[in-house]
Formats: C-alpha cells, sequence, structure tokens
C-alpha cells in the first residue's frame, strides 16, 4: 500500500504503508532509541504526535502484552525505515505489524529517516500527515497547517484518567527489594499522561500508590493525607495547564512532591520560573545528565519538546540538581526549603537506561524525614 | 580530574604477530593508543614483535623496540628505560596492557608476578592485576557473578559416574565435559544423551590426573550478545555497543556473522543485560578503560547467562569502534591516565562530550573470512575454536540491504 508523509512546510516522503488505509495528523517528532519502541508506542506523551524512530529496523523483536506503557497506543502514527513482519523473541506475543493495527495506527516505512530527521533539526519540529488515501499532496500540506499547534495546547486534560484508581503492580521483570521494611508510604500520583513504569516504580520502591485526574484539587488531595505527591509526565504544553500550578502551589511545603517532565515544567512554572520550547527536543535513551551536586553522569531517557528556563528560577529558593552535557538544558530541581524535587527526565526509564532510578528512593527517603 | 602529572613514561604492549585466533584488530587499537598518549605529552615506548604493522611506524612512538614478546625481553626493555629515565629524573613509569590483546595481558600478569613491576616501580595502568586474575580465573570469576546475582552457566566438579548421572539429569542434556588437567582440555566432549555421557565421562575420568572432570550446563544454540563497556575513575559507565551474533553459540564468535547494535532483544531484555553489564565491570573492578562482556540467552526462556569479561580491548571492541565512530582505545587509553568521560571531547560531535551512548541510525554486519583452501587437511567445521583470517565490514540503513 502506497502512502506519503507530508509536512506543513511543503515537504513530502513517500514510502510503503501498513495498517489502517487512512489518514493521522500530528506533530512530527523523532526518538532516537535503539530499543523499546512498543514502550514508545504506549507513552501518553506522544499524544498528538507523529514518531520518527532513527533506529532503522523496527519491529524484530514483536510486542508482548508487559512492555506497554498505557493500555493502548498513544502515537497518532509511525514512520520508519524498515518495518520487520517477522520477530525473533521468547516474549513476542504479536507481530508489531498486527500489533499497531489492532489499534489502527498508521505506519509508513521505507522512508529515509535520516534525511526527515536532518529536515527537522534544522526547520525544527513541524506538523505533519500520514495519508495512505489517495488525497492530493496539496489537500494534505494544507490540512496540516490546519491542525492545532502544539505550543498552547493543553494535552494532559484529554490524556488523564477519568477517576481514580489504586494501582498496586510492580514490576515482574526486575523485583526492587522494599526498602529497610517500610510500611507502604502512600502516594498520589497526578496522571497528566502516566507512563505505567512510574506506578510500577513507585510500587517497588514500598508505596501504595493511587492515581488521580489531572484537574483534582490541592484540597482533595491533601484530604486524602498521602505522604508524598508524585506529579507525572504528560503531552504538550505546560503553559496552558493553570489548574495544575495553581494545584501544585496549594501541595508545595504542605507534602512532599516529586515531579516528571511535564510534572517538573509544571512545577517550574508554579515556583514562577518560565517554559519554552526547544527546536527539535530531546527524545531519545543517550543522554548523559550530571548530577551538579557529585559530578557524576547518568545516561537517561529523555522525551521532552519543552523545558524550564534555569535563570527564571530564584536562586534563592530553587537548586539546579541536573544539566544535560549535550546543550546545557536544565534537567533537574530541588527546592531549598520546602520538599519538593523534579527532573525532566526519565528515571523511570523504559524505554531507556536504568541510571536514574535512585530518584525514587530519594523520593521515599524524603517522605520519610517529612513525617519524623 | 584532569590527567594524571605524575606519570612521565608509558610503555604499550603490542600484541605479536597476527595469527589465526588473534586478528589485525590490535594494532588499531595499539596504534589508537599510543596516538592519544603522544598528544597528551607523555612519553610512549613501545614494544612489538611484529614491524608488519602501523603502531610500530617510527612516528607512533617515542621509541619502539622490536622484540620478540617474552618476559625476560620485557625486563630488558624496562631495564634500559628505567635507566635512561634516572638520567633526567622525571616523574613514573607506567604500563598500559590493555590494549594488545590477550598477548599484552598475559605478559603484563607475568611481569607483576616475578616482581619485574614491583622492581622498577612500574605501576600497571588500565587495568589492575587482581581485575585481570578475576576476569581470567573460571572460578573466581563464577563465584564473583553469582556474587552480584548473575547466573552463569551450572556446572560441577564429579569424579565418578553417579554424580555425573544426577548432575547431568538436573540440568538436562547435552552436557559439557571437561577432565580436571589434561593437556589442552583432552578427553573432553559434548554429551548429547545417558550413553555419551557415561562414555566420556568414564574417559574423562581415566584421563585426568586427579581423576575429577567438570561438567557443565551447555548453552549450545543460545542467543549470543556483546556489550561493550567503559568506565573512568570517577565510577561513571557507558555501554558503547551492544552486537549480536547471527550464528549462536557454539561458533566462535571471530567465525560468526556478527550484527551492531543487538537487533533482538526488547528494551527490558537489553536494559536488564546493560544494568548486569554494570555490575560486572565494578564487581571485576577494572577502574578505567574499556572491558567486553559476553552474554547468552536461551532464546526460548530468555534465561541470560554471563559467559565472559575481557577486561581490556578486544577484537569485538575494534568492530564496536568502527560501527559507532567512537574511539574505544583512545579513549581508553585517556581513562588510563586519569580523564574522565565527561572531560573528553566526542570526536563526531567536537561539542558534546565522550560520555554518552552511541545511538546509530544504520545497522553494522561483520563477516569472517576463512582460507580452508591454504590448509588442506584441516577440519571445516565451524566450532569454539576461531578458524577464520580475516573479516569483511559492511554498513548499512538496513539489515537487508546488507545481506
Amino acid at each position: 500500500m502506497q502512502a506519503v508523509l507530508a509536512l506543513e512546510d511543503g515537504k513530502i516522503f513517500r514510502g510503503e504503508g501498513f495498517g489502517a488505509k487512512g489518514e493521522c495528523y500530528g506533530e512530527v517528532v523523532f526518538n532516537t532509541s535503539l530499543t523499546g519502541y512498543q514502550e514508545i508506542f504506549t507513552d501518553p506523551s506522544y499524544a498528538g504526535q507523529i514518531v520518527v524512530l532513527t533506529n532503522p529496523e523496527i519491529g524484530n523483536y514483536g510486542t508482548n502484552f508487559e512492555d506497554n506503557e498505557a493500555s493502548h497506543p498513544y502515537i497518532e502514527g509511525l514512520v520508519v525505515r524498515e518495518f520487520s513482519r517477522i520477530s525473533s523473541n521468547w516474549r513476542s506475543q504479536q507481530v508489531t505489524d498486527e500489533y499497531l493495527d489492532r489499534f489502527r495506527v498508521p505506519v509508513i516505512s521505507e522512508i529515509d529517516t535520516r534525511a526527515l530527521v536532518r529536515h527537522l533539526r534544522t526547520k525544527g519540529v513541524m506538523r505533519g500527515v500520514i495519508s495512505s488515501m489517495d488525497t492530493s499532496v496539496e489537500i494534505l500540506i494544507a490540512k496540516t497547517r490546519s491542525i492545532p499547534k502544539m505550543d498552547g495546547t493543553d494535552l494532559a486534560k484529554i490524556v488523564t484518567t477519568r477517576h481514580r484508581y489504586d494501582w498496586t503492580a510492580g514490576s515482574q521483570f526486575q523485583p526492587v527489594p522494599v526498602i529497610d521494611g517500610q510500611p507502604g508510604r502512600h502516594v498520589v500520583a497526578y496522571d497528566f499522561g502516566i507512563k505505567q513504569n512510574i506506578l510500577r516504580m513507585l510500587v517497588d520502591a514500598g508505596c501504595r500508590v493511587t492515581v488521580v485526574p489531572a484537574m483534582t484539587s490541592a484540597e482533595d488531595v491533601l484530604r486524602m493525607a498521602p505522604d508524598g505527591v508524585f506529579l507525572s509526565n504528560g503531552p504538550g504544553d505546560p503553559e496552558p495547564c493553570n489548574y495544575a500550578q495553581e494545584n501544585i502551589r496549594g501541595l508545595m511545603g504542605r507534602v512532599p512532591v516529586f515531579g516528571i517532565c511535564l510534572g517538573h515544567q509544571l512545577i517550574g512554572l508554579a515556583l514562577h520560573g518560565k517554559t519554552y520550547k526547544l527546536k527539535f527536543g530531546h527524545h531519545g535513551g543517550n543522554h548523559p545528565v550530571k548530577q551538579m551536586e557529585s559530578g557524576k553522569i547518568e545516561i537517561t531517557a529523555h522525551n521532552h519538546n519543552f523545558a524550564v528556563a534555569p535563570d527564571s528560577l530564584k536562586d534563592s529558593e530553587v537548586m539546579n540538581t541536573h544539566i544535560d552535557l549535550n546543550d546545557g538544558t536544565l534537567e533537574g530541581l530541588r527546592h531549598r526549603s520546602m520538599p519538593l524535587f523534579s527532573v525532566q527526565y526519565h528515571p523511570e526509564a523504559s524505554p531507556g537506561p536504568h541510571d536514574s532510578h535512585y530518584l525514587f528512593h530519594d523520593f521515599m527517603k524524603m517522605m520519610k524525614e517529612w513525617k519524623n | 580530574m584532569p590527567r594524571r602529572k605524575d606519570i612521565s613514561k608509558i610503555l604499550i604492549i603490542g600484541s605479536g604477530p597476527i595469527v589465526i585466533g588473534q586478528s589485525a584488530e590490535f594494532d588499531y587499537s595499539g596504534t589508537q593508543a599510543c596516538k592519544a598518549l603522544r598528544n597528551e605529552g607523555y612519553e610512549v615506548v613501545l614494544c612489538n614483535s611484529n614491524p608488519a604493522t602501523i603502531m610500530t611506524d617510527p612516528e607512533m612512538a617515542d621509541r619502539t623496540y622490536i622484540e620478540p614478546l617474552t618476559s625476560a625481553y620485557l625486563e630488558e626493555i624496562i631495564h634500559r628505560e628505567v635507566e635512561m629515565m634516572e638520567v633526567r629524573s622525571r616523574g613514573k613509569f607506567a604500563l598500559l596492557p590493555t590494549v594488545g590483546g590477550q598477548t599484552a595481558l598475559n605478559l603484563a600478569v607475568e611481569l607483576s608476578d616475578s616482581g619485574v613491576l614491583e622492581k622498577y616501580n612500574v605501576e600497571l595502568i588500565g587495568a589492575q592485576l587482581p581485575a585481570i586474575k578475576m576476569a581470567e580465573d573460571r572460578l573466581l570469576f563464577k563465584d564473583a557473578m553469582l556474587k552480584i546475582g548473575l547466573d552463569v552457566p551450572r556446572s560441577a566438579l564429579v569424579n565418578n559416574l553417579k554424580d555425573g548421572l544426577e548432575f547431568s539429569a538436573k540440568i538436562g542434556f547435552p552436557v559439557i565435559i571437561r577432565p580436571s588437567f589434561t593437556l589442552g582440555g583432552t578427553g573432553g566432549g559434548i554429551a548429547y544423551n545417558r550413553e555419551e555421557l557415561l562414555e566420556i565421562v568414564a574417559r574423562g575420568l581415566d584421563l585426568s590426573p586427579v581423576h575429577e572432570v567438570l561438567i557443565e550446563e551447555s548453552v549450545l544454540g543460545w542467543k549470543e550478545y556483546e556489550l561493550e563497556v567503559m568506565r573512568d575513575i570517577a565510577d561513571n559507565v557507558i555501554i558503547v555497543c551492544s552486537i549480536e551474533n547471527f550464528d549462536p553459540m557454539g561458533v566462535h564468535t571471530g567465525d560468526s556473522i556478527t550484527v551492531a547494535p543487538a537487533q533482538t532483544l526488547s528494551d527490558r531484555e537489553y536494559q536488564h543485560m546493560r544494568d548486569a553489564a554494570m555490575r560486572v565491570i565494578r564487581e571485576i573492578g577494572v577502574e578505567t578503560g574499556g572491558s567486553n562482556i559476553q552474554f547468552d540467552v536461551n532464546p526460548d526462556t530468555g534465561h541470560m547467562v554471563v559467559i565472559e569479561m575481557n577486561p581490556r580491548v578486544s577484537r569485538s571492541s575494534a568492530l564496536a569502534s568502527k560501527a559507532t565512530g567512537f574511539p574505544i582505545a583512545k579513549i581508553a587509553a585517556m581513562l588510563a591516565v586519569g580523564y574522565r568521560l565527561d572531560e573528553i571531547q566526542n570526536d563526531i560531535t567536537r561539542k558534546t562530550p565522550a560520555c554518552f551512548e552511541p545511538t546509530i541510525d544504520y545497522v553494522v554486519v561483520k563477516i569472517p573470512k576463512w582460507q580452508f583452501e591454504k590448509f588442506p587437511g584441516a577440519d571445516e567445521t565451524l566450532g569454539p575454536q576461531m578458524k577464520s583470517v580475516g573479516e569483511a565490514m559492511a554498513i548499512g540503513r538496513t539489515f537487508r540491504k546488507l545481506s
């Protein structure tokens, strides 16, 4: 099946289409991870985005029931160089092709992803469309320009859970021992598009987790008397999420708070800092991040288009704890007087290296100290 | 941390003659290390018996000795070099044994055991003696792996047929049988069933001077992977590249078609292996430099075992270097003299640090070359002993394009 990828600046790529015949729209971003395509498909932070994978061989190890980050894929469409319909892996339960087709996610392969990524790196991320219909490219390009831009769009409130629920599953693959026999800490996790591995890691660290919708008020959360509050990752621009920033202000200093990715950006904004959009974002599993205090380097998984401007935060209040060594982006902060810290990257990995798992233990420690 | 200023002179041992089983890759790594260390202002002394190498070109080192690679000759070289140093009386003399293959590593162990290094006050850099020995000694290595919670192929020493049968029943056929203390492993073999086991164990017990054989779980047919790991003095660890063997266990890596990066591991499995590799390099205690760690994975169950670790630049490091553009031997040399990974520049971007894990948008395949026509009568069956005489590497956008 012939398919076409059209970008809003008029650039066209033609390739082979898989999955449902149709069209999908979104912001076109690329991810450089060598492993973990299924986790990428199902990461809610990719809502509204067409994902280009730079690893040219996708599908080789199939898909399985364990590697999902949500109950279904969130990417709008997938762009790859070579799409394998054969899998070689003992955990594979469904070939990648059938898996994506089941969820009606369009795939375009045989694309010169290297040329596409270079284009996006030079021109910046932009809107695009994958189509396997016979629509003329002029119409497709015009359509891409009519879809809403990611900047200024609150996607968290669309992907968040509608109802509060408890999460109890840990990771089965690598059991992490419960720390010094602590009774479970109760953590309320805000879902702005939460990845399930964060929940699994919290459970592994010894937490009882209640997941709440993005709009839940600070009062409602405090009424649950949690030991700590977690602010999740999520898609889109943090700026329009005023409600979340207000709620964070209501929680800061009253309960230990830990944020990841969008949660980190929302904390930045709640502290009256500023966020900005990166030219082509950080999406990959090999970013060196330096812990400013110890000088130690972690190899980390990133997935963000926005970042907190480091000089927008008051040095008297906030400490910059982590910096990306590739481009100096602020990757982590900690409040000097309140129990509050966050990172821009993904310590829960999945996909990505496990170097930053210690942050979940830091959160446990913070909750313990606060309690005492 | 800047480079070590207390060292002034560094001896690099090459890998000697090119023989089947040890390819020419160590010329590539040795040359990189010589260049890097000279560039850092160290006086570099090189010893290699093979003049048909790039590393022995006159401009590569301050002094090059083309002498046999034996501890006696090396002692003589060290003696001479130390005398020359005393005249000028400067810093320390160091030995970097990790870029000349197993030959160089073995010589370093010999020189250390015989007290030569101590006598002339030569410091081993790149890998310390306990780490080299732990990686080398099967039993020490096995214990170290079990201590950090990693599996190795199960094995047991037995001295009678009954125990042999019992153990084999426990781990399942096939099993590998290795008689203790026989020359070149004489009398060993693979048993696929009870009858073969009885025959080989009986023969092995007979041949073994201590009447003992090792029975080991066979990993024949398992998926075979290698990770190239680097560690700096500040304990930062990175994985440069993963390699997957197209031919399963049972065929020597040097005779296997290999693919980089690994193609059939999901992120969970890859990260599990990456975590394991980090634990291995830390437990074995390679403080600075590169190591190569081999893992086998049961294709039906995913059960992962550690097979071995080379605490040095290896055959696969050369492939990983070329595949990713990450100059492993050069960086290993710089780490050995005290740099941290984040202080070294990434040669490709020239803007970002070398402390990262290369990600590539292409596939690399290495295919070995055999020349059995030159060796009439040689057994052409591929097995655990390397038989190829060379190899070709190709880079392409997809695996299909390369094959």
